[in-house]
Parts: structure tokens; sequence; C-alpha cells
């Protein structure tokens, strides 16, 4: 992530070339099928969670081994998240909100190792998690409510001649949800990426002084750590709280 | 330093443009999140989330037995101890009843002593009375005849001669007197 910018005289920082999607074994072209690092570190993800979550768990233990200790922290936490914000009826989306939540987590954590690639800081990854959420609401909350679904826009709290308007509002916030639930995640892990690269190319250039930028991107690490964990569990918590309208009681 | 960290960064983004943006590399992105997504959906669904919850059921159940038994462990304790502090009290009136028997055992033997020991005494001061009674009325003859006899030799010394008779009748009215 932070090595490869060695500038021979002049400032030659490029920030983004951490993102470029190559594909693994040569070659210019990238088909949909071609093999490339997100194929890669994607595959890392799914490793990581298996060594968790099925050979850390694999002795069954009552009194828990460190790893599955830390799988059924995991467990727990998503668990009592999805009965808690979307309620007893939401509880059969577990599996798909772990998913999503394991997903997210191990990849931005794996995006922190230092040269890696970062598959959830890419908005093509972010915005199909974030349209599959918003496709499995609302195809969800069609099917079990029926018409009944579309009651969440027409908020019955507030005046009669309000209510187009606020139908409109929250229309069209149910619409943008997809885009905030998105950027936010990408954004937030593209920006800090950059700003670590940005730091090192200066360390690349400035001799002794380089210790600031150093020390500068040891902070940021911290931060981008803290992000990283933050945003999946937003990411989570959020779909959770759409999936309460598909499957929770009235909205408001 | 941060603005000019600022500008340069985005003055090489623009120059180098965004990956992220690259539309070309979308496909490829997409399929491999969806091959990703679903394997770890599998993966989870199937074998890691069922054996969790079942590792978590069954400690809860476990936390339950045991909290159970203790409560019934501390109930047999309970149960031991009330029984324990029975049988003391038990023990303390078993007791208090036998002191209380003993006292009366003791004080009817002393009753009985003490009714005998005073009979005993009544019937010594009987007999010393009538002994007392005895002897005075023996001393009051005794005065009584010496009194008749000094008063006969008295009357036969004076000359007269008196009747023996009417000395003792004298005599006896003014005993009597």
């Amino acid at each position: 992530m932070a090595t490869e910018d060695h500038a021979t005289g002049g400032l030659e920082i490029h920030p983004m070339d951490q993102f470029i999607v190559k594909p693994l074994f040569g070659g210019d072209y990238i088909a949909w099928y071609t093999p490339t690092n997100v194929t890669f570190w994607m595959a890392v993800a799914v490793l990581a969670i298996t060594v968790l979550m099925v050979l850390g768990t694999s002795r069954r233990s009552v009194i828990p081994s460190r790893t599955q200790s830390v799988a059924e922290l995991f467990y727990g936490f998503i668990y009592n998240m999805v009965e808690e914000v979307t309620g007893h009826e939401g509880v059969k989306f577990f599996p798909y909100v772990m998913t999503l939540f394991m997903f997210v987590f191990l990849s931005n954590m794996l995006g922190l190792i230092p040269t890696s690639f970062t598959t959830t800081a890419h908005f093509a990854v972010t915005a199909t998690l974030a349209l599959l959420v918003f496709f499995a609401v609302t195809i969800v909350g069609l099917v079990r409510k029926g018409p009944g679904f579309l009651a969440m826009f027409w908020v019955s709290s507030a005046p009669l001649a309000l209510r187009p308007i606020l139908a409109l509002i929250e229309l069209i916030s149910y619409f943008v949800r997809p885009l905030s639930h998105s950027i936010r995640l990408g954004g937030n892990l593209m920006a800090g990426h950059a700003v670590i690269k940005v730091f090192a190319g200066f360390a690349g250039v400035m001799g002794v002084a380089s210790v600031v930028p150093i020390a500068a991107i040891v902070a940021i690490y911290g931060l981008e750590l803290l992000v990283a964990a933050v945003q999946a569990y937003v990411f989570t918590i959020l779909t959770c709280v759409y999936l309460r309208d598909a499957v929770g009681e009235a909205h408001h | 330093m941060a603005t000019e960290v600022g500008t340069a960064a985005g003055a090489q983004a623009e120059s180098v443009g965004m990956p992220q943006l690259d539309v070309t590399t979308f496909p490829n992105q997409i399929f491999w999140l969806l091959v990703t997504l679903v394997v770890i959906y599998l993966i989870l669904s199937r074998v890691a989330l069922p054996r969790i919850g079942a590792v978590l059921a069954e400690r809860a159940g476990m936390i339950t037995n045991d909290l159970t038994a203790a409560e019934e462990l501390k109930q047999k304790a309970v149960a031991a101890e009330k029984a324990y502090t029975d049988a003391l009290t038990r023990a303390r009136t078993e007791a208090a009843k036998i002191v209380a028997e003993a006292k009366v055992a003791i004080q009817k033997d002393l009753n009985a002593a003490i009714v005998k020991a005073d009979a005993e005494i009544a019937a010594k001061s009987a007999d010393s009375e009538r002994r007392i009674g005895e002897i005075q009325a023996g001393a009051a003859e005794a005065v009584a005849a010496v009194a008749r006899d000094t008063a006969g030799e008295l009357g036969a010394a004076m000359g007269g001669s008196a009747d023996a008779v009417a000395v003792a009748a004298a005599l006896s009215a003014r005993l009597k007197g």
C-alpha cells in the first residue's frame, strides 16, 4: 500500500494507484470472469472467514478457545443487533446480515495490510452490496406487507396537508438510501488509504525529516483501523434499520 | 503542509483518474463479489452459524442446569440447618423438662423431710411440756403438804390442839384464794 513510491527527483505521488484493478496472471484485458486482484483479496477474505468461523469453532467447546471466543463474539454481536433493530421477525435474515458484516469487516481489515488491495474501497463493490440490501428490503417488504409496505411513505401522524410533500421526501430518501449506504463505506476507505499513500510519498523524498510523515502515517493507520471497524458496523446496522421497514411494525 | 498535501493529492488524482470510476472493471468486480458473497453465505449459514448457535445454546443450557443444581443444593443446606436447629431446640426442651422434674422430686423429698422433722419436734416439745406440767404439779402438792404440816406443827406448838381436818380445809381455802 505504501512502499512503491520512491520518487527519484521531484514529488511523484500516485495515491490512487493502489486501487487499480489488475489481472492476476498478466494481460491488459479485464473480462467479467478474469481472475484479478479483486478475486484474490476476496478469496483471502473468504479464507479468513472460514478460518475464524469454521476452523476456529471446530472443537465446539463449551469453554471456548481464543478463536472460538472471537467467532462467538461476532455471532452474538450481529445476532443481538439484528434482533434489537429489526425485531423478532428479522432474525431469519441473520445469516444474510452476518454475511454482509463479515465480508465488509474482513475486507476493510485486510485492506489495511500494506500493499494489499481494498475491495471495499471500490464503488462497484459497495454499490452492489447496497443495491442487494435495497432490493432485498423492497422485495421482502412488498411480499410480506403487500401494498401496506407503501404506507411507510404516507406519514399518518402528520397533518393531512403536509402528507403529500412528506411522501415525496420519504420516497426520495428511500431511493437515495443505496447511494448514501455505498458511498459512505467506499468513500471512507478510499479517502483514508489515499491519505496514507500521500504521506508515504512525502516520506520517500524528505530524507531524515520523513520521520514526520511516517509518524503521521502511524497515527492515521490507527484512525483507519477504527474507521474500518466502524464503517463495517455502520453498514450492517443501516442494513438492519432498512430491514426493519420490510419486516418490522409500521414505520414510526 | 496539510493543504499542500491536499492539493497535490487532488491534482494527482485528477491526472491519474479514479480507478473506482473505471467502468470497464465493474463487471469483473461485481461478478467476483457475488461469487464471494454466495460462498460466504453458504459457509456461514450451512456450517458456522448453526455450529456457533448450538454451542451457545449448549452453554446457556449448562449454565441454567448448574444454577438449578446450585439452587437445589442451597435448599438442601437450608433444610439441613433447619433440622439441626430443630434437634437443638428439642434437646433444650427435653433438658429443661428433666431439670424441672428433678426440681419437683427434690422439693417433694424436702417437704416430706420437713414435715417429718416438724412432727418430731412437735412430739418432743409436747413431751417436754407434759414433763414440765408434772414437775409443776408435783411442786404445788409438795408446797401444800409442807404448808399443812407446818400449820399443824405451829398450832401444836402454840398450845392448841388443832383439828387436822379443819387445818387442811383452811389451808385449801387460802391456797385457792
